[in-house]
């Protein structure tokens, strides 16, 4: 198997005096899909925030194509080609629909990615293009976020529980079009609560629990109560 | 005819406040940050300015040339390297750091150029003035002033809502963390920030230093008026700073010519006034 391209080493994170992750070790090998389980209040999301540098590590304790990323910022990060879709959509409420896309745009990678291919993904999104994002949808506004990320043109795309708060035709319709969006030669972290959902995109699949991976493997090697062991503690 | 031309040269004064204002009201939208040092900003330009005219020998107005530059770049290297490290969850480390910035630059200044007045001067330009019909003469440099402020709140407004820097500023205001997963380094946009605030400075204080005698204690009250000026127009609105600004000349010119003792004392009671009726300012777009 070729090298991962993306890995935590033995990571720790914390809060103050609160520690949210301990010696959290994963891997995502290049193209790969993989999926982090867990309940409420596992570190899922602060998995992600020290992978996208918003929380700062030790340098080794984060890996990128062998490069130690752990202590760099967020926007250097972003610029080595990792981007987050991060929980609650979080657009930028005075910036316009094509502001926020735009935005995502200028960390300057080039690739496949640009306002036309976004809006080509989600035609709904030209057509609004001119109105402020956060009064979009609530599904609309997980597009903008979406693409935004897209925008960088990314190697790897970090999706934090794209699909809170969201009707489930909307969760359903986001996910028949991640194989598009997760495209060639790009890989990706899908942070789900819905279980069912992750496994049925991803080809591995981490559960954590209270900031410990407590299972990892193959969806179709996993038994469900060993995920309902892994996910409640039980 | 009086109060005529009370109320005109009230509006062209407003002009000056709205340039005091600008910056004030630019960083704080930005980054929530109160610069207490902003008016001895002002007078440091206005020091800066008088030093480049009377060692080179330039007209007031040909120094913007060199002091607004170096304003800016006074901005970001403060910026970036003090004003970052106190921004954060408390809002209090910036607000005592601004306000020892004040009593340094007050300091500094008296210790180079003493507690003497000192005044730039325009030469034929400061006497030169327009006939209006109905008796009233209005000077040109107050005009001219008057142009520029606006002229630098339109341009702030571009920056703002239609160039990239304007969109990183907008985007780190609204969320830091997320604009810099977009690639943005705040500390840069924060510092950018502070060299367009004090670019404005350079242009405020060299136009204070014209109009009027100045020396290092007169930076407070300045600021007094850009904050006023901020807080009537509604926080967070480059237009509505303007028309605070004016508001606020208006009133102390009228003060003035009831009584030549009230001039400050009611555009304060104005300032108090629309605190009073509009506690949010009179157009608001920060909530």
């Amino acid at each position: 198997m070729a090298d991962a391209v993306l890995s935590t080493r033995s990571l720790e994170a914390h809060y103050g005096d609160f520690q949210a992750l301990f010696g959290v070790s994963i891997d995502v090998y290049p193209e790969e899909v993989i999926a982090i389980i867990g309940a409420n209040g596992a570190g899922k999301s602060t998995l992600m925030r020290s992978i996208t540098g918003l929380l700062v590590n030790k340098p080794q304790m984060v890996t990128w194509k062998g490069q130690a990323i752990g202590a760099l910022r967020a926007d250097q990060i972003a610029r080595l080609g990792i981007a987050m879709v991060p929980e609650g959509r979080q657009l930028f409420q005075s910036l316009s629909v094509e502001e926020n896309l735009i935005i995502g745009g200028q960390v300057g990678r080039k690739g496949a990615w640009s306002l036309g291919k976004v809006y080509e993904l989600f035609p709904v999104l030209k057509e609004r293009r001119n109105i402020q994002a956060t009064s979009l949808s609530g599904g609309q506004q997980q597009m903008v976020s979406i693409g935004r990320a897209l925008m960088s043109n990314p190697d790897i795309l970090l999706f934090d529980e794209i699909s809170l708060g969201l009707a489930p035709i909307i969760i359903k319709s986001i996910y028949e079009a991640l194989p598009t969006i997760i495209g060639e030669g790009m890989s990706a972290i899908i942070v789900e609560q819905d279980i069912a959902k992750a496994v049925s995109v991803s080809s591995r699949v981490y559960c954590l629990q209270e900031g410990r991976v407590s299972l990892e493997g193959r969806p179709q090697d996993l038994t469900r109560d060993a995920i309902s062991a892994a996910y409640f503690g039980v | 005819m009086d109060w005529v031309n009370a109320i005109v040269q009230g509006i062209l004064l407003g002009g000056l406040y709205a340039l005091f204002a600008a910056g004030l009201s630019l960083i704080f939208g930005v980054m929530r940050l109160v610069n207490i040092a902003h008016g001895d900003f002002i007078v440091l330009a206005a020091f800066l300015g008088l030093t480049i005219t009377t060692t080179l020998g330039l007209s007031p107005l040909v120094a913007l040339a060199l002091v607004v530059p170096v304003m800016a770049a006074i901005g970001y290297v403060l910026q970036r390297g003090i004003l970052n490290r106190t921004l954060g969850e408390d809002i209090l480390p910036p607000l005592m750091v601004t306000f020892g910035l004040s009593v340094i630059i007050q300091n500094g200044l008296l210790e180079i150029y003493s507690a003497d007045p000192q005044k730039m001067s325009a030469g034929s330009l400061e006497t030169a003035s327009l006939s209006l019909p109905g008796d009233l003469n209005v000077g040109v440099l107050p005009i001219l002033m008057f142009v520029v402020a606006v002229a630098v709140i339109a341009g702030l407004q571009w920056i703002f809502y239609r160039s990239s820097l304007g969109r990183a500023f907008r985007a780190v205001s609204d969320n830091q963390d997320i604009a810099q997963l977009m690639g943005l380094n705040k500390a840069h946009v924060f510092g950018m920030a502070m060299a367009l605030s004090l670019a404005v400075v350079g242009i405020a204080g060299v136009f204070l230093g014209i109009r009027t005698s100045f020396d290092p204690s007169i930076g407070p009250g300045r600021l007094i008026f850009g904050f006023e000026a901020v807080i009537i127009g509604g926080l967070g609105n480059l237009w509505g700073t303007l028309v605070g600004g004016i508001i606020l000349g208006v009133s102390q010119n009228i003060g003035a010519q009831i009584n030549p003792g009230w001039q400050l004392l009611a555009g304060h009671l104005a300032f108090l006034f629309v605190l009073a009726v509009r506690p949010r300012g009179l157009f608001p777009r920060i909530d």
